[in-house]
Order: structure tokens, then C-alpha cells, then sequence
């Protein structure tokens, strides 16, 4: 998810941790953290996915004033693709990381896609599955390549069973 | 507390119960603080009406951010190198997940320590839901 400017914010970690469950101070207490061994606060390892808050045209988060897939009373019948509505749905069916240099609040983080292989099989639940991967490399404001990511979607061409 | 090269064994396991009946609102705060608000996830007519599933279910990456809150636990704080998993099986509202990491290797690159570590994380029935490795630097 490519994005030219992806804020490393205190904040938005906290409730990236809180939504995982995970109480560790180190990624909300900046005193209890100036005592660890990374000596700031630092993101959960899967934090990076988060980038997508500030990817333009995200396709799975709202855009104020244009119709959402997602339903109000009822389903909305807008129709997305990716997302089911067609019997196949999109997955996500891998991810990977590699950390090169520590993240901290403050930073501001440059994200840059490079395109991966795709492939198709025949799944046992779904029908055919075509994979497609995409690999993301994240620099910090000093050009400094601090994550890179390896991600594997899944389009099944029906419901999963 | 980061882990110590002379006190670790191929074999060795750290398990933990990442959650317990996980909620819809713990799927919706990862939605919320992830920015993937794909109504898969939190929409529960969208869910069975439209895409035909009988519930919401998970993130991958919450199961994933999860199951990293063991290994993070296991191998201290900014240690880990490489970390990376398959989604095997969906998590529902109402699981309960236990992560375990296991010791494949010991060894030494550049002058690092480092721990390669098997992932696997199960639901109440047993049911694997992600599988993965990591690596992590450890001291001597």
C-alpha cells in the first residue's frame, strides 16, 4: 500500500495495540518505555499494515460522500469486487515481515510498492484461487529502508465452504 | 527481557492464550486502528445477506497482530528480524486463541545471535488458524 507520507503518531499506536490486545507499556508509556531496551516507544510488529489509514484510495475504507458497499438498515447494494457480492471474495492469505531499523513516534514514514508474482490453483473450499503478491517497502524521513513487506491476497471464485 | 543464546534449546516452547471469546468490538477497534474496514469484518447483514458467510469474522492481521503479542512477549521488546505467516483458517467472534512459538534454530549471522522460530496459533477446537516463522536477535 503505497503512501508518501505515513506519520509514525504515540497516539495511533496505542490503539493499534489496544486493538490486539496487547497491554505492553512500551507501546503506550513513553516514561516506562525510555527505560526498555529500545528506549522509545516503538509500533507492534504488524503496525506498518496500518499504513493504509493514509494510503489514498484505499478501497476498504469509506470515501466521505461516495456510496460504501457496507450496509446501513439494509445492504446498500453497492457492489465491490473485492469484497464479496459475486460469491468469491477476496482474502488475505499471507503476510510477512522484515525489520531493518527501529520505528519510533515522530517519524514519518514513505511507503513504496513493488510488484510481486501472481499465481492461481485449485483450492478445496473455494474453487480456483488466484494469488497475487505485493511487496512494500517502508523508508523513514532519513531515506532509511526500516520495514519491508510481503503481502499475499487470494481471490476465490466462490464462497468459501 | 530479551533471551539468552546460553539458556535456549532447539525444542524449546513458549505458548500463550492470546484471547479469550474474542468480541466483535475487539474486531471493530482492530478495524478502527488498522484502517481496513472491510464489512467482512463488522457488518454482520452485509455478512450473511450479501457475501453469504454465516458471521463476521476476523482480520487476518488481527490474528497476526495477536499471535505477535506472544512473540514479542517471548523475545523481548524490538528483537524480532523476521516475522511472517499464512492465514490457514478464519477466526469467528467467540474464539479463543493460543499462540505458540517454537525453537527450530540457534545459530549466528554477521556476529548476531539469532533464534528461528516456528509460529502456530489454534482456537479452542484445536483448529490451527495461522502458521508462520519469525526470527529474532538474542544475546549470548
Amino acid at each position: 500500500m503505497a503512501t508518501d507520507r505515513f506519520p509514525i503518531e504515540a497516539g495511533h499506536i496505542m490503539l493499534f495495540a489496544r486493538s490486539i490486545g496487547d497491554a505492553n507499556s512500551i507501546y503506550h508509556d513513553a516514561d516506562a518505555a525510555a527505560e526498555t531496551e529500545p528506549g522509545h516507544i516503538i509500533p507492534p510488529p504488524t503496525f506498518v499494515q496500518a499504513s493504509a489509514q493514509f494510503t489514498d484510495g484505499y478501497v476498504l475504507r469509506p470515501v466521505i460522500g461516495e456510496p460504501w458497499f457496507g450496509s446501513g438498515k439494509e445492504p446498500t447494494g453497492v457492489k465491490r469486487e473485492s469484497s464479496g457480492g459475486g460469491g468469491g471474495t477476496g482474502f488475505h492469505a499471507e503476510q510477512h515481515y522484515e525489520y531493518h531499523e527501529p520505528v519510533k513516534p515522530g517519524d514519518v514514514l514513505k511507503a513504496v510498492d513493488k510488484p510481486g508474482k501472481s499465481w492461481s490453483r485449485e483450492g478445496r473450499r473455494g474453487g480456483t484461487l488466484n494469488f497475487s503478491e505485493s511487496i512494500t517497502e517502508y523508508y523513514n524521513q532519513d531515506g532509511v529502508l526500516v520495514v519491508t513487506a510481503r503481502s499475499v491476497g487470494v481471490q476465490t471464485s466462490r464462497v468459501v465452504e | 527481557m530479551a533471551l539468552s543464546k546460553a539458556n535456549l534449546n532447539v525444542g524449546d516452547q513458549h505458548s500463550e492464550q492470546v484471547v479469550e471469546n474474542l468480541t466483535r468490538t475487539q474486531i471493530i477497534q482492530y478495524a478502527g486502528a488498522s484502517g481496513d474496514y472491510n464489512p467482512l469484518h463488522t457488518d454482520e447483514i452485509f455478512t450473511t445477506k450479501v457475501a453469504g458467510y454465516p458471521t463476521v469474522f476476523a482480520h487476518g492481521m488481527l490474528s497476526m497482530g495477536m499471535t505477535g503479542k506472544m512473540l514479542t512477549n517471548y523475545v523481548g521488546d524490538g528483537r524480532l528480524t523476521k516475522y511472517g505467516v499464512r492465514f490457514v483458517s478464519q477466526v469467528w467472534p467467540g474464539d479463543s486463541l493460543t499462540a505458540t512459538a517454537t525453537i527450530e534454530a540457534i545459530r549466528e549471522e554477521d556476529g548476531v545471535n539469532l533464534v528461528d522460530l516456528s509460529v502456530s496459533t489454534v482456537n479452542q477446537d484445536g483448529t490451527e488458524v495461522v502458521k508462520g516463522s519469525a526470527t529474532a536477535r538474542i544475546d549470548d
